[in-house]
């Protein structure tokens, strides 16, 4: 599996063969607050570069999870769908919330660079 | 993801307590101009403690206004919509400073305190923070002619808030010399010291529960705020943010300034016909347009009930069928009734509509028109 890479809408992608793993980050999880319902797209669906394909809603606001690149969804974590706390809990972790198969190259950065963007 | 919040800016006002909530790990957000704790932690467990035992919170950035003067309780009748010259010393009464044109420049609280001196008594006007201007600028227009003045005390003041079921046992661990609080009746206040500092203790609140507004010089505030800390830690006292605020005051259907009360609301619109002494006072600034009353089509507040976990939230349109018919002013997914709740301005012909939706970014939430409020401690118990 690859190191952990970011995107400017706080987003955080591991790459393991032709399969990513998209979460938001610790930043983005202390900016939303408790999250308390998580809408995911369905297995299959296809999606644009820049597209949102899912929700996450807080009490106080609500995210959106924007896709780095174009491809398809290949799995969604059903466990946060269930207890969205995952989100805040371990956001970077078991808070992961969809596995793509990107079909374009996603442009994204890495920890330092995104470290930079959220200081 | 996109990131939400502004973050406050150096230029942000600072209470006399923002160097506590930094040590305590708060997140700051701007609000109305201030660096504001929006939570410490989670906001939901934040909300929960005020439900369940009692939360604190820190509420100096609201505006504190001196009004003194022989003729200040009949400048007050003039300027604000309410009968203020009735309250009783250390009284307190919700109230409203209306637009000319019969609009809401703000929802403020009054409390008759005792004067210095002559004996004769003053007010304190607490307007929202966002505010401030507006109504020191109304306050400045419409005391001509009356022997009065007005005093902007904001900066040298704290307000900080207990409440919760063991509201009252917290603030009477904290060795406030004063009369018994148990005998304090809601919307009363009482004249207290701590630590040889005047406090303003007051049995108000804005979240649904039992509880305490404690009003003392900015200087002291730390101390004040520490002492209620340290009598908290037997009672399960949890700091609370800006965001837990909200969502409480929402669940208890009181209003929110900017959001259900506007410059182009009256205030029969909102349910707050009551506050309006029509009857009972003469002349004041708005009365010919609360006469007059709103247009036959103005929208009025409603509030809304809806099933699942999302939440309509303020701006999303209200339709009645596949019409919009009004917008939603505040909204959340209830913390205590874990269902979504909201507050709408709607045509008066859907107020009572059983065909109402709120459409949630492109996706119709169906919703049941219901009385306010959503949540009373009453109810519950």
């Amino acid at each position: 599996m690859s190191e952990t890479q970011y995107t400017p809408d706080h987003e955080w992608v591991r790459t393991d063969g032709d399969v990513a793993t998209i979460g938001i980050t610790e930043f983005a999880q202390a900016a939303l607050g408790d999250v308390v319902f998580v809408d995911l797209p369905g297995v299959g669906r296809s999606f644009a570069s820049g597209e949102a394909i899912g929700e996450i809603e807080s009490t106080k606001s609500v995210g959106e999870l924007i896709a780095p690149a174009a491809g398809e969804v290949v799995e969604v974590n059903d466990e946060v769908a269930g207890d969205p706390t995952l989100v805040n809990s371990a956001a970077e972790g078991d808070g992961w919330l969809v596995k793509v198969r990107f079909s374009e190259q996603p442009a994204l950065l890495d920890e330092a660079a995104y470290r930079e963007l959220t200081d | 993801m996109t990131a939400t919040g502004t973050p406050p800016s150096e230029a942000a006002g600072r209470t006399p307590l923002l160097a506590v909530h930094e040590a305590a790990g708060a997140q700051l957000i701007d609000f109305a101009g201030w660096a504001m704790p929006v939570r410490y932690g989670s906001d939901l467990a934040e909300h929960q403690a005020v439900r369940e035992r009692a939360g604190l919170f820190d509420l100096s950035h609201m505006a504190e206004i001196r009004v003194r003067g022989a003729e200040s309780a009949a400048f007050l009748d003039h300027a604000l919509a309410g009968r203020l010259s009735a309250i009783e010393l250390w009284q307190a009464k919700y109230s409203l400073l209306l637009a000319e044109q019969g609009g809401i420049v703000d929802d403020v609280i009054v409390y008759r305190t005792a004067g210095t001196g002559t004996g004769a008594s003053e007010f304190l006007v607490v307007a929202n923070a966002s505010n401030r201007t507006a109504v020191l600028d109304a306050l400045a227009a419409r005391v001509a002619g009356f022997d009065a003045t007005i005093d902007d005390e904001t900066d040298d003041t704290a307000l900080v808030a207990v409440q919760g079921p063991a509201a009252a046992a917290i603030v009477g661990a904290i060795g406030l010399e004063s009369e018994p609080i148990e005998q304090l009746r809601y919307y009363r206040s009482l004249p207290a010291v701590f630590e040889g500092e005047d406090v303003l203790l007051a049995r108000t609140g804005y979240t649904g529960e039992d509880g305490f507004e404690l009003y003392i010089a900015a200087h002291a505030a730390e101390d004040l705020w520490r002492a209620l800390v340290l009598a908290g830690e037997a009672h399960g006292l949890a700091l609370c943010g800006l965001a837990a605020r909200d969502t409480l005051r929402l669940e208890a259907g009181m209003p929110l300034y900017g959001h259900e009360l506007s410059l182009d609301t009256l205030p029969a619109q909102v349910g707050l016909g009551r506050v309006v002494a029509l009857k009972t006072k003469g002349d004041f600034v708005g009365r010919s347009a609360v006469e007059a009353g709103p247009a036959a089509d103005a929208p009025v507040l409603v509030g809304l009930t809806a099933e699942g976990r999302r939440a309509p939230r303020a701006g999303y349109p209200v339709l009645d069928g596949d019409r919009v018919v009004g917008t939603v002013t505040s909204g959340a997914l209830s913390p205590t009734l874990g269902h979504p709740i909201a507050m709408a301005l709607v045509e008066p012909g859907s107020a009572t509509s059983d065909a109402l939706s709120v459409d949630v970014r492109g996706t119709r939430l169906p919703a049941a028109a219901t009385d306010l409020p959503f949540y009373t401690r009453e109810a519950r118990a």
